[in-house]
């Protein structure tokens, strides 16, 4: 008797992105604003980091109201139903209740059936995690859509007093759909990590140790740290540049696609140093137009890339067919790079 | 082997293509900070410029001790292969 076999399941031949759409905070917090925490300069801020000013949420803007308006452009973008989408992946950070996933919540609030849904913590390369996953679902037939969502409230996890990251972080969302492609859209992400280097960007302290701390200093009046963000400088900026333009290197390689046929360049708004330094190291041709939205909304870790992206469609600055390199790199630390063609 | 004097004038090469300060100012008693104005940002970028330069490996742990000029000229004579 032959062994029974299970039947395969068969996607679609090719992905691509479908739709993106962001959603910036209303209130916008200038540089002039960050001097009230830190000693510093608005000429300082801008030369560490190219940042003028960042969006911090409001008590509305939650992670699941910020994803659901995100999404809700890239689905409209798209030009599909709430209910084609077959999975909901999140991206975030900073996320403060641990359980359930918030992406349970925004797939509900969408209309999106009982879509899987589950999040993801891979910190600033978040959205190219999240998208190899969504390419992998649509190719492999266990979805036909699959929303990504990168989204992060990084000013809940602010230290305002630390001068070398309190002018650094931001908040928002951004989303992308993925689904299927009679040609490649999505080239093979370049993805990995190194656990070696998980202290160069981490937070100051677990919520029970802040908790344990609170306790015993209660009635002192002795001021306990809410856990916050912290990096060292200088080991990042060294790793991001160099170490991430050979991987940007290789998802170019991978997809068969040379830096000058590229429409964009779209890295993690990490800052502009970073990206100034990587363009350098990648040898970019000035001619491709490179996604600067760090200016205006600081470093929004997952969100950044497709928030990025957004802003250069909406701008004219790339156009829809176009080629982009994505890079996303954080703490972990993790990265992703891909070629994609923009929606 | 590059010679002392070769050091100082490849860095100061890199010093003025990163940070734009001319070659003269780049000298051994220099401060990178305090006197010519190199920012911790850039100051990475030139010891991964002088790593190639001059085939020799800065570690992060190893930059915030160089702090004058003359401390990465002796640091690249100890250290170059």
């Amino acid at each position: 008797m032959t062994s029974p076999q299970i039947q395969s399941s068969t996607g679609a031949a090719f992905a691509r992105i479908h739709g993106v759409g962001g959603y910036r905070p209303v209130r916008v917090i200038p540089n002039s604003e960050v001097l009230n925490w830190i000693e510093s300069s608005d000429e300082w801020i801008r030369s560490r980091s190219g940042i003028t000013e960042r969006r911090w949420a409001g008590p509305e803007e939650s992670v699941a109201e910020m994803s659901v308006q995100a999404a809700g452009k890239a689905i409209a973008q798209a030009g599909i139903g709430p209910e084609q989408i077959g999975g909901v992946i999140v991206a975030t950070v900073s996320h403060l209740k641990q359980t359930p996933a918030i992406a349970t919540e925004i797939a509900q609030r969408l209309g999106c059936g009982t879509a899987p849904a589950f999040d993801i913590s891979a910190a600033c390369a978040g959205f190219g995690y999240g998208l190899s996953l969504a390419d992998g679902m649509v190719r492999g037939g266990s979805a036909e859509y699959v929303l990504v969502i990168g989204v992060e409230r990084l000013s809940d996890l602010t230290d305002t007093s630390d001068r070398s990251t309190a002018f650094i972080f931001g908040d928002g969302a951004g989303a992308a759909i993925v689904g299927p492609s009679d040609t490649p859209g999505i080239g093979k992400v370049i993805w990995g990590s190194d656990g070696a280097q998980k202290d160069v960007i981490s937070q100051t302290q677990a919520w029970d140790t802040a908790f344990a701390k609170a306790d015993a200093v209660n009635g002192t009046g002795e001021e306990v740290k809410w856990p916050a963000l912290r990096m060292e400088g200088q080991s990042v900026f060294r790793w991001a540049v160099w170490e991430m333009a050979k991987v940007a290197q290789q998802a170019l390689d991978a997809a068969g696609i040379t830096a000058d046929q590229l429409g964009a360049f779209i890295p993690h708004q990490a800052n502009m140093r970073i990206t100034d330094a990587m363009i350098k190291a990648l040898k970019l041709p000035a001619t491709v137009p490179v996604a600067r939205d760090i200016a205006e909304t600081g470093n929004t870790s997952a969100a950044s890339i497709p928030l990025a992206m957004e802003r250069m469609l909406e701008s004219g600055e790339a156009r829809s067919g176009d080629l982009a390199l994505i890079i996303g790199f954080g703490a972990g630390l993790v990265y992703a790079a891909a070629v994609v063609t923009l929606p | 082997m590059a010679t002392k004097d070769e050091v100082l004038t490849g860095l100061a090469d890199i010093v003025n293509e990163i940070a734009g300060i001319p070659v003269e100012d780049v000298e051994v008693d220099k401060s990178f900070t305090d006197d010519l104005d190199v920012d911790s940002l850039s100051m990475v970028e030139v010891v991964v410029a002088a790593e190639e330069k001059f085939d020799v490996k800065i570690p992060d742990d190893e930059v915030k001790n160089l702090k004058t000029v003359g401390d990465a000229v002796n640091y690249i004579l100890a250290n170059a292969a």
